[in-house]
């Protein structure tokens, strides 16, 4: 069963970019523009990884990843969050919302799909 | 339609995006320097630079990176309330904002910006955040070139001279909760080379007491390898701090100390087995079993998700906001996402032809229905019969098609807009006077063409305002007004046109001055009776500047009349008025498209034309007492107190030889751009209306005295003047041979 | 590079339509005629050369129409109903061609073309792109760039 990934970025480029490189390996993106509009679509496709942007409008990352965590189906679920900086407290801030794990944009979209795996396994979802 | 490079179009898709978050950045920070500092615009501000940056990161743009980064440092300040948004900082903020647009233009084009231009905003950024330890952070943030060479890690098993690695984990409660999960590392560690793993179960609680999210597995691995340390740390990278982890490069092992290997096992089963080992227990304290992970040739990965996801097809719609999904056809294998679901804003990109093309066809339409209407009309068939009210619908209908289509391609004029507040600030600092721009409308919607070509009069114009509308500052305020000037812009709808008027708060026009400069340059005679009007509308005089020293601004032999030539262009018209004290305000009317013109169906020579109406002052009938002969075959025509040249169409475009007696010819009396007026006879004077303009440029070339041409309701082509073109280059013969007597009276 | 030899290939024949100007028999490749039309009469443009006999209205396109017998210097009467256009595309230009009639639809392998002899003196030098006997009789095989309206050539 490929994965299936829910990225929400409000930078359409970015969002173009994540599409384009998760499609090539492989795997079902779905996107999202916002944390309101990602907790829209979350219902619909269950996803097997989440990947998400901290500044945005409406809801922003951190507010995103604690609405998740909070539903019971994405207690587990893996979470990456996408972050321009790579500061420590940064890390930590995502991490106490509850990130699993961070990729620091721009992506390397090797990098990227590593990290899904690490996080989400080998390419086989349960 | 399909573009081969998926990244080309993401990328022109990013410069797109760049002016709608310039945009977004701009109206931002006009709604600051009015006040408004809740967190919400600010945020805003924030998030596009913010996104700017991540997406020029992406593409390797280090100069757009560099300047995005600086300023979206300080937004954060501003942001996190460190910094107070004065009216200094937005007005620096401005200039950034500009700068930026600039950055992402060069980048966009491959053109380089000049770092003089760059440097001081760059550094006055800096000061404002000057307490703001930043360095590390910048280096940090390595823009990475982003390749979609997926080949992955290109691992081989490692040959046996390789290192290797003795890693202690132990993951503690925290890391299952982060949604992180101890096998999946394990196996991307796997993917780095031949991995031993001894799983420690000493810690594990009883059976009935143990719950899926606690800690108490441990593990000691054994990674023979050629990669790098660092690349195993970063497999741990996301659970640092959440796990007891230690790395030790040990002696490379030999090849036959390792145990065979179980093959490819499913990673999750092969695990299971060695808990239920575990379980069972050994006699010492350190129950140990033992497996071999080894991935399948490392390269094999993206394949086999690429099969699996064939195979099972997508599990769930997707969803996808963007119609500029990218297109790519070596996908195949990947489920193609599917355009669904909530959007917020729901935006198709077109090809810029085929509006156009849409726009030509709707003309047919109209002309179409014309002739159509033509023979319905000459059938005699009366007006209440079916066929003529169903082509009054049908007329209707064509009116609407019509006008939706040109909303298409209208635009708001806000960008515009954006563009002269721009030009308001760079030029009133040019000139160390403090100016604050105003705008009204700003969502008006004219046509994408009309709205391009206006920019450069609009320039002119604003600059004018700046440069000579407005006084000094003390000047000012000896008047009692506030030392800091205003300029208004505003756009509005009226009666099917468009009007944009450019006002300043200055000192008005100097009539005397503008009087006395036009007779020193011998544009009007000395002591003519001017109306107020009348020396207003001599600043559209060619080569007329009321400058007394010259800005850099205005030097540069650039008028007002070739603003109103531009603007005539357009099929446009600008008038000026001005109050002594109060100020000064041009006001462009404009057509709603560029593809529609107003004129009048005119016949000379037996040949339908059609006259551009903004050119039309009036129109009159010759009576010979009004004709004077000037020279062997030229004669002027008197209108009221002045002399206007008199020229025959017919004879203007070689149609044929003057005319015996011009008695009870009908003429048109044209004024140019410059104010010179010429009296245009033509045989009859048919109707005004709307027609579609067809270029002849692309089939034909260009014709001396023709703009374009047109089809008129009987199917014939008709062809559009260009009065400028055709007075300039007019002969004014309207006498043949010998001058007449009859006609010198 | 309209060379017709250079777009049909070697040895394959060209389909020509073969029209009248005058006494004299012409050709086009067939490739480059978009349709054949009746009279209509064209809207002058002013200061053309007296062979452009205007524009007229081809759904809603300004065709331009060049008059071939004025073109060609051959002597013939005036336009009339009788006379047809040959609306024809060169490049990415279309233009009518105002003949006296259509007469056929030949194929001619390329192997039987010739290039036109040297003549000095001759209008239709320059003309003429090669020439070819069909039952006896010569046909003229037209040069549409050549033929094209001079100030669309500057324009263009």
């Amino acid at each position: 069963m490929s994965l299936n990934i829910l990225a929400v970025d409000d930078s359409r480029t970015i969002r173009d970019m994540l599409s384009l490189a998760l499609s090539r390996a492989g795997f079902v993106t779905s996107l999202a523009e916002d944390g309101e509009h990602g907790l829209e679509v979350l219902g619909n496709i269950c996803p097997d990884v989440i990947i998400t942007d901290i500044n945005m409008p409406r809801l922003d990352g951190f507010g995103f990843i604690e609405a998740v965590r909070r539903q019971k189906a994405y207690r587990a679920t893996p979470i990456l969050v996408l972050t321009t900086e790579s500061a420590p407290e940064l890390k930590a801030r995502a991490r106490a919302a509850g990130a699993t794990g961070w990729i620091v944009k721009p992506f390397d979209p090797a990098k990227l799909i590593r990290a899904l795996h690490m996080v989400a396994g080998p390419g086989v979802s349960a | 339609m399909t573009t081969p490079d998926p990244m080309a179009e993401i990328r022109a898709s990013f410069f797109i995006e760049c002016d709608e978050l310039l945009e977004a950045l701009q109206d931002g920070l006009v709604q600051i320097d009015s006040g408004a500092t809740d967190d919400e615009t600010v945020n805003v501000c924030f998030r596009a630079v913010h996104s700017i940056k991540g997406g020029a990161g992406a593409f390797g743009l280090d100069e757009l990176v560099r300047f995005a980064h600086r300023y979206e440092t300080v937004l954060d300040e501003v942001r996190s309330h460190r910094l107070e948004p004065t009216r200094d900082a937005v007005l620096l903020f401005m200039r950034a904002a500009d700068i930026l647009s600039d950055i992402v233009r060069n980048c966009r084009d491959g053109t380089t910006t000049d770092p003089d231009a760059v440097e001081p905003t760059l550094r006055e950024l800096e000061a404002l955040t000057a307490g703001v330890d930043e360095e590390e952070e910048i280096t940090d943030f390595q823009p990475t070139g982003l390749s979609l060479d997926l080949g992955l890690t290109d691992v081989t098993a490692g040959p046996a001279a390789d290192p290797v690695f003795e890693i202690t984990f132990r993951p503690e409660r925290e890391l299952f909760q982060s949604g992180n999960e101890p096998l999946f590392l394990l196996s991307a560690l796997s993917a780095l080379g031949s991995l031993e793993t001894t799983c420690d179960t000493s810690a594990l609680p009883p059976l009935e007491e143990l719950d899926a999210e606690s800690a108490g597995l441990a593990w000691t691995l054994r990674l023979t390898t050629n990669r790098s340390r660092s690349d195993i740390e970063e497999v741990f990278e996301f659970v640092d701090g959440l796990c007891v982890l230690e790395i030790v490069e040990a002696a490379p092992a030999s090849e036959s100390t390792l145990p065979p290997l179980p093959g490819l096992a499913d990673l999750s089963g092969a695990t299971e087995s060695a808990d239920t080992e575990a379980v069972e227990g050994d006699s010492t304290d350190t129950v140990a079993s033992r497996l071999t992970l080894t991935m399948p040739d490392a390269q094999d990965g993206p394949d086999r998700s690429d099969g699996v996801a064939a195979a099972s097809g997508p599990r769930v719609p997707v969803l996808s906001a963007d119609p500029s999904e990218p297109k790519d056809g070596s996908t195949a294998t990947a489920p193609r996402p599917s355009a669904q679901g909530t959007v917020t804003r729901a935006t198709v990109r077109v090809d810029l032809e085929r509006i156009e093309r849409l726009v030509n066809l709707v003309g047919e339409l109209v002309i179409n229905q014309a002739m159509l209407s033509q023979s319905v009309a000459e059938a005699g068939l009366p007006a209440n019969s079916p066929v003529a009210q169903g082509l009054e619908e049908f007329m209707q209908l064509t009116r609407d098609i019509q006008d939706s289509v040109m909303m298409i391609r209208a635009q708001p004029v806000k960008s515009l807009f954006q563009r002269m507040a721009r030009i308001v600030r760079e030029s009133s600092a040019s000139i160390g006077k403090r100016v604050r721009l105003v705008t009204d409308g700003e969502a008006t919607e004219v046509d994408k063409t009309v709205i391009e070509r206006l920019a450069d009069p609009l320039t002119h114009m604003i600059r004018n305002a700046v440069d000579h509308g407005l006084e000094d500052a003390e000047t000012r305020e000896a008047a009692g007004k506030p030392p800091e000037g205003c300029v208004q812009l505003s756009a509005a709808h009226r009666s099917g046109r468009v009007i944009i008027e450019v006002s300043d708060d200055g000192g008005g026009i100097d009539r005397k001055k503008v009087r006395a400069i036009a007779e020193e340059k011998g544009l009007v005679p000395p002591g003519q009776p001017l109306s107020d009007s009348d020396i207003d509308a001599l600043l559209f005089l060619p080569g007329f500047s009321t400058a007394r020293k010259v800005s850099n601004l205005s030097g540069r032999g650039v008028g007002m009349d070739v603003v109103r030539k531009a603007i005539q262009d357009l099929g446009g018209r600008v008038s000026i008025t001005s109050t002594p004290g109060k100020g000064t305000s041009f006001s462009i009317s404009l057509p709603l498209t560029l593809a529609i013109l107003d004129g009048m169906v005119v016949e000379a020579a037996e040949e339908t034309l059609v006259v551009p109406l903004g050119s039309i002052v009036e129109t009159l009938m010759v009576r010979n007492e009004d004709m004077q002969a000037v020279g062997p075959d030229t004669q002027v025509l008197r209108i009221r107190d002045s002399f206007v040249p008199l020229m025959d169409l017919g004879v203007e475009l070689g149609f044929r030889e003057p005319l015996e007696t011009y008695s009870g010819s009908v003429v048109l009396l044209i004024t140019l751009e410059d104010g010179t007026r010429s009296a245009m006879i033509v045989d009859a004077i048919h109707e005004q209306r709307q027609v579609v303009i067809k270029g002849l440029q692309d089939s034909y070339g260009h014709i001396p005295g023709i703009a374009a041409a047109t089809i008129l309701g009987d199917g014939q082509v008709a062809l559009i003047l260009d009065p400028l073109d055709l007075m300039t280059n007019a002969t004014g013969r309207t006498r043949a041979g010998e001058p007449r007597l009859t006609l010198a009276g | 590079m309209t060379e017709l030899t250079a777009v049909q290939g070697e040895s394959s024949d060209c389909e020509l339509l073969s029209f009248r100007v005058g006494e004299q028999e012409y050709s086009v490749d067939i490739m480059s005629v978009r349709e054949i039309r009746g009279w209509t009469r064209p809207t002058p443009l002013p200061h053309s050369a007296d062979y452009v006999r205007g524009v007229i209205n081809l759904r809603g396109t300004v065709l331009p129409i060049v008059d071939l017998s004025r073109r060609l210097g051959i002597p013939v009467g005036e336009a009339s109903e009788r006379n047809v256009i040959i609306v024809a595309h060169i490049r990415h230009q279309a233009v009518g061609l105002l003949v006296d009639a259509v007469s056929d639809i030949l194929a001619i392998p390329e192997s039987d073309m010739q290039p036109p002899p040297e003549m000095a003196a001759d209008s239709e030098r320059g003309f003429v792109q090669s020439l070819t006997i069909v039952d006896g009789r010569m046909l003229r095989i037209l040069d549409l760039e050549a033929v094209l309206p001079d100030q669309a050539e500057t324009a263009a």
